[in-house]
């Protein structure tokens, strides 16, 4: 699916994951900054990854700010900044959820 | 070679610098040879100069170790006023010998370090831009990390032999009689500062207030000193200590506090004459809290409260709750200020409070610790120097030395964001877990099995569930993820000393 317009979820408290979706060309382009990034870097990556392969997203500029968010939380934020990108807030896609 | 908390200790390092691994938290009854200083004999009539720059172009020399206190902590000037001249005027390959290093000293360590005019380092700990640059491998060779104790320890025996200690006090007389508690800028305690009025070659006061003299009481004295400067300010009140210390109102810490209480209270130390060191930190001021009302509702008087001190700990005393405070340093203006009120808040010096290679300190009789963690492995060592990502951001302050108490209990919870405070190894080994008896989490404590005592007495306090410190790792870990290992350079950034001397642990340059 292609992403319509740029979307934000999550807030910079601690413990949460502030992410950003806008229109990509080529492929997942991450843009990740975390005082974690050098233990769970690749884990956060994957986790978001996961969450935009779940509804058909190929290309994606994805900007993440985490603060020490939890799997969980990560995964929360991104489902919430994918439906908003895709503009089917008011229709989730409840097999992902 | 490996040591016996299982750390790789690089053999050039043992060799090149005369070190032995560390074996045990048993220092034992060795005979100790301690140094003294040269000294030049005066009347005392030239002692009070004006011009600091004065002084350091008198005093400090090119390759010499100079040293400073961090009573001030965030709101020390006398650090960066000197450090300023000494690198205005090029001195060049200076060893740094304070007691710590707080934040407010770090942007001019690393100029010193940039522009070779500080080589080596030894200091208590140290954070920030500092601890980062260290870790990046901005000093040529590497820092050394003592405990309070080891630092006395060092400086007695000559390990540490200081040429020059620049020392702001916060009142002085023209000959030097000087302490921490009147002034300003009080801090209370000299403790750190009195190794080095001691021990230096060379002694420089710096001082906002001239006393008449003589000045007391005389924490530091006029037989010590060789110089009086006087500048306009040596601290900004306000960030020496905290204010008034609030009491959390963090769930988590109240119910890992609460338990801590259980804990002491449920062993058999917890008796009347018992003494305890609680140190700072929020969960450490919440004990000080139930402890009080435990020891009102079993009416049991404390002998002595040891360490860092805080406000709560002097409200005890007044109280009657606890009979002396054996003060090395203050960390708040409560602390601070009652010191030259109640004399029963005696200062001691670090030797006195926890050098172990003397004839008994303070720690050898301390029944009940409670110290924090940055890291705790399922051996039970601690980590409090380096951050989950390897960087430098800590100091060993008194917690190895503390931690020979007969109760020593560590407060932590089990992750704090998504790093896991309860590890399989921790990054760097500073407090070896063979001195720690009891770890506290918000869901339950874990016995060191050592402590076989401990195992019996704690198993059956209602409300507090014992784990093995593995499942408490294990939970630590659900909740968070297994982490990426962190990767390091082969690199030696930095010594880790254990109290005796002895090399617990070394850490290395970061890579990025």
């Amino acid at each position: 699916m292609e992403i319509k317009k740029t979307a934000i979820a999550g807030t910079l408290e601690s413990s949460d994951v502030q992410i950003m979706l806008s229109a990509g060309t080529n492929g997942f382009e991450f843009e990740l900054e975390s005082d974690v990034a050098k233990q769970f870097g690749d884990q956060i990556k994957e986790t978001i990854s996961n969450v935009l392969g779940m509804y058909d997203i190929k290309d994606a500029k994805i900007k993440v700010v985490d603060k020490g968010a939890l799997d969980l939380v990560i995964k929360a934020r991104a489902i919430a900044a994918v439906q908003r990108a895709l503009d089917i807030v008011d229709a989730p896609k409840w097999e992902v959820l | 070679m490996k040591n016996n908390v299982n750390r790789e200790i690089p053999d050039e390092i043992l060799k090149e610098k005369n070190y032995e691994v560390y074996t045990t938290d048993n220092f034992g009854t060795p005979l100790i040879q301690k140094v003294a200083p040269k000294l030049r004999a005066t009347t005392g009539e030239e002692k009070v100069v004006d011009s600091l720059e004065d002084v350091v172009l008198k005093t400090v020399e090119d390759g010499m170790t100079v040293s400073f206190h961090h009573h001030f902590r965030e709101g020390d000037y006398v650090f960066n006023k000197v450090m300023r001249i000494i690198i205005d005027h090029g001195f060049k390959n200076l060893t740094l010998a304070p007691s710590s290093l707080t934040n407010v000293m770090n942007d001019i360590v690393v100029e010193a370090i940039e522009k070779g005019v500080v080589t080596n380092i030894t200091s208590s700990g140290m954070r920030g831009s500092l601890g980062d640059a260290v870790s990046h491998g901005a000093l040529k060779n590497p820092v050394i990390f003592r405990s309070h104790g080891n630092r006395a320890r060092a400086i007695e025996t000559g390990a540490i032999k200081i040429d020059v200690a620049f020392l702001g006090v916060p009142n002085s007389d023209a000959m030097g009689n000087a302490n921490g508690m009147d002034g300003a800028t009080a801090f209370g305690s000299l403790g750190y500062a009195l190794m080095d009025a001691q021990y230096a070659q060379t002694v420089v006061l710096v001082t906002d207030n001239i006393k008449p003299y003589p000045n007391t009481p005389a924490s530091i004295k006029q037989t010590q000193v060789d110089y009086v400067v006087k500048v306009d300010a040596v601290g900004n009140p306000d960030k020496i200590g905290s204010g008034a210390t609030r009491f959390t109102k963090d769930p988590k810490e109240l119910k890992i506090a609460k338990t801590v209480n259980e804990v002491i209270t449920h062993s058999e130390y917890f008796k009347d004459g018992f003494s305890f060191q609680t140190g700072s930190g929020g969960a450490a001021l919440a004990v000080t809290r139930f402890l009080r009302q435990s020891m009102i509702d079993n009416q049991i008087k404390a002998s002595f409260a040891l360490g860092g001190i805080t406000k709560p700990t002097i409200d005890l005393l007044e109280e009657g709750l606890v009979d002396k405070v054996m003060d090395v340093q203050d960390f708040d203006k409560g602390a601070a200020e009652s010191m030259h009120q109640n004399k029963s808040q005696q200062e001691i010096d670090a030797s006195w409070y926890a050098d172990p290679a003397n004839k008994g300190a303070m720690v050898d009789a301390l029944d009940v610790v409670i110290l924090s963690a940055l890291e705790i492995d399922t051996k039970f060592n601690v980590n409090v120097m380096s951050g989950s990502d390897g960087v430098i951001r800590g100091a060993i302050g008194g917690h190895q030395d503390a931690a020979t108490a007969k109760l020593t209990i560590i407060s932590a919870p089990l992750v704090r964001g998504r790093i896991a405070t309860i590890v399989p190894d921790v990054t760097t080994a500073v407090t070896p877990g063979d001195s720690i008896d009891v770890l506290v989490t918000e869901v339950g404590i874990a016995i060191n099995p050592k402590r076989k005592d401990l195992l019996e007495s704690l198993s059956k306090v209602p409300g507090v569930p014992v784990y093995t410190i593995e499942e408490l790792q294990q939970m630590a870990q659900e909740k968070v993820g297994t982490p990426k290992p962190l990767e390091f350079n082969d690199r030696v950034v930095a010594l880790i000393e254990y109290r005796d001397g002895s090399l617990i642990d070394v850490i290395k340059e970061v890579k990025d």
